[in-house]
């Protein structure tokens, strides 16, 4: 850093970049000096160092500033598909919509049919395909958040759960304007999950262990699923549930409701 | 998976600070940790750049290892393993992640 260039009208500057890495400092920008006649090339290098999620988080804060200013706690529930996602949260809503105004935000590739399974269970639902040509966003980011936001009646609301799309990959990377994360991790899924999707179990606050009741029928018991959460992720609150048979569930509508009071 | 819509955003940053001048490289550091997948991503560049109306930009990728700081032992450490960012000397988990997480545009070359 500082590196001093003495110039031919005499002028002294210094290019106070840190680049970080090494590479060849060449110096091929125009200056603007007029002293570089027959030298410049008219290519010149512009110190970015801009995040690529800046503008995602940046509406992330939109998202979540909005909420606040209703008084509302958003979670981001994740998963892989297939974990029983849209049956936790309709034994969630089964629980907990008589005690708060819920919204859902129901992320689906092209169907409606997971918002159909939530439907007549007390909560707002605004559902948000993302397919756009390509076959399908494969996570919700916060622009697409924030116009489902616009299906949703803020004033209402004390709990808004954003449904991601089924992947353990793409959604961990994507701030959608949440308070906290949340995953549903079934027991079929095998017990190497969290090591192979680190950062989507390193993401998150709370991890519900689904499908318990079929533990059993399996080679590996619920400590060893608990042992690798907590191999890439200590701090987190990790609940054996099943919402099939309802086992384990007042712990997550506990969670929940402690999540939801934090206004 | 979605490197797609990472091309996307990173066309996005690139044209708040190239505006209308050409670009001719586009530098991005890529860390460890991130799940980009570079063929991929340098793939998905090739159909934004066109589509974003810069294209001649070359992408450049640079890596960045992950390193971390333990809680436990105090050590810092580069990981073993992507998938795992347990501590290398004592296999804690209750570790800081130091480096690896980078994700971004670093420098563009513009004419």
């Amino acid at each position: 850093m500082g590196r001093f260039h003495r110039h031919d009208d005499g002028t002294v500057h210094s290019h106070d970049h840190d680049h970080g890495h090494e590479h060849e400092h060449e110096h091929e920008h125009d200056h603007g000096h007029g002293d570089h006649s027959g030298y410049a090339t008219g290519t010149e290098r512009i110190e970015v160092l801009e995040a690529i999620f800046a503008e995602n988080d940046n509406r992330a804060d939109i998202n979540r500033n909005a909420f606040q200013a209703h008084g509302i706690r958003a979670l981001n529930l994740m998963s892989s598909p297939g974990s029983g996602k849209t049956t936790v949260l309709a034994a969630t809503l089964d629980e907990l919509a008589g005690e708060f105004a819920v919204g859902i935000i129901e992320g689906d590739i092209a169907t409606d049919l997971d918002a159909a399974k939530l439907e007549g269970r007390g909560a707002q639902i605004s559902l948000l395909n993302t397919s756009n040509g390509f076959g399908g966003e494969c996570h919700l980011d916060a622009p697409m958040v924030n116009r489902a936001i616009g299906g949703l009646d803020l004033n209402t609301l004390d709990l808004v759960i954003v449904e991601n799309v089924g992947n353990l990959v793409c959604p961990a990377e994507f701030d959608v304007g949440e308070h906290a994360k949340a995953m549903v991790y079934s027991v079929t899924e095998g017990e190497d999950k969290p090591l192979k999707y680190p950062v989507m179990f390193r993401s998150v606050d709370v991890v519900l262990l689904n499908k318990i009741d079929l533990v059993p029928h399996l080679d590996a018991d619920v400590d060893t699923y608990i042992s690798r959460v907590r191999e890439v992720n200590p701090g987190a609150v990790i609940l054996p549930v099943s919402a099939r048979t309802g086992e384990g569930m007042s712990a997550w509508f506990n969670w929940l409701r402690d999540f939801a009071r934090k206004t | 998976m979605h490197e797609l819509s990472l091309c996307r955003a990173i066309a996005g940053v690139v044209k708040t600070h190239a505006g209308e001048r050409r670009v001719d490289v586009v530098r991005v550091q890529v860390g460890a940790l991130r799940q980009v997948v570079p063929d991929s991503l340098a793939f998905c560049w090739t159909i934004v750049r066109d589509d974003e109306n810069m294209p001649g930009a070359e992408l450049e990728l640079e890596f960045i290892p992950a390193e971390v700081q333990c809680h436990g032992c105090g050590q810092q450490s580069p990981i073993e393993s992507r998938f795992s960012v347990a501590c290398p000397q004592c296999r804690s988990a209750d570790v800081a992640v130091v480096c690896g997480e980078e994700f971004m545009v670093t420098s563009v070359d513009v004419t």
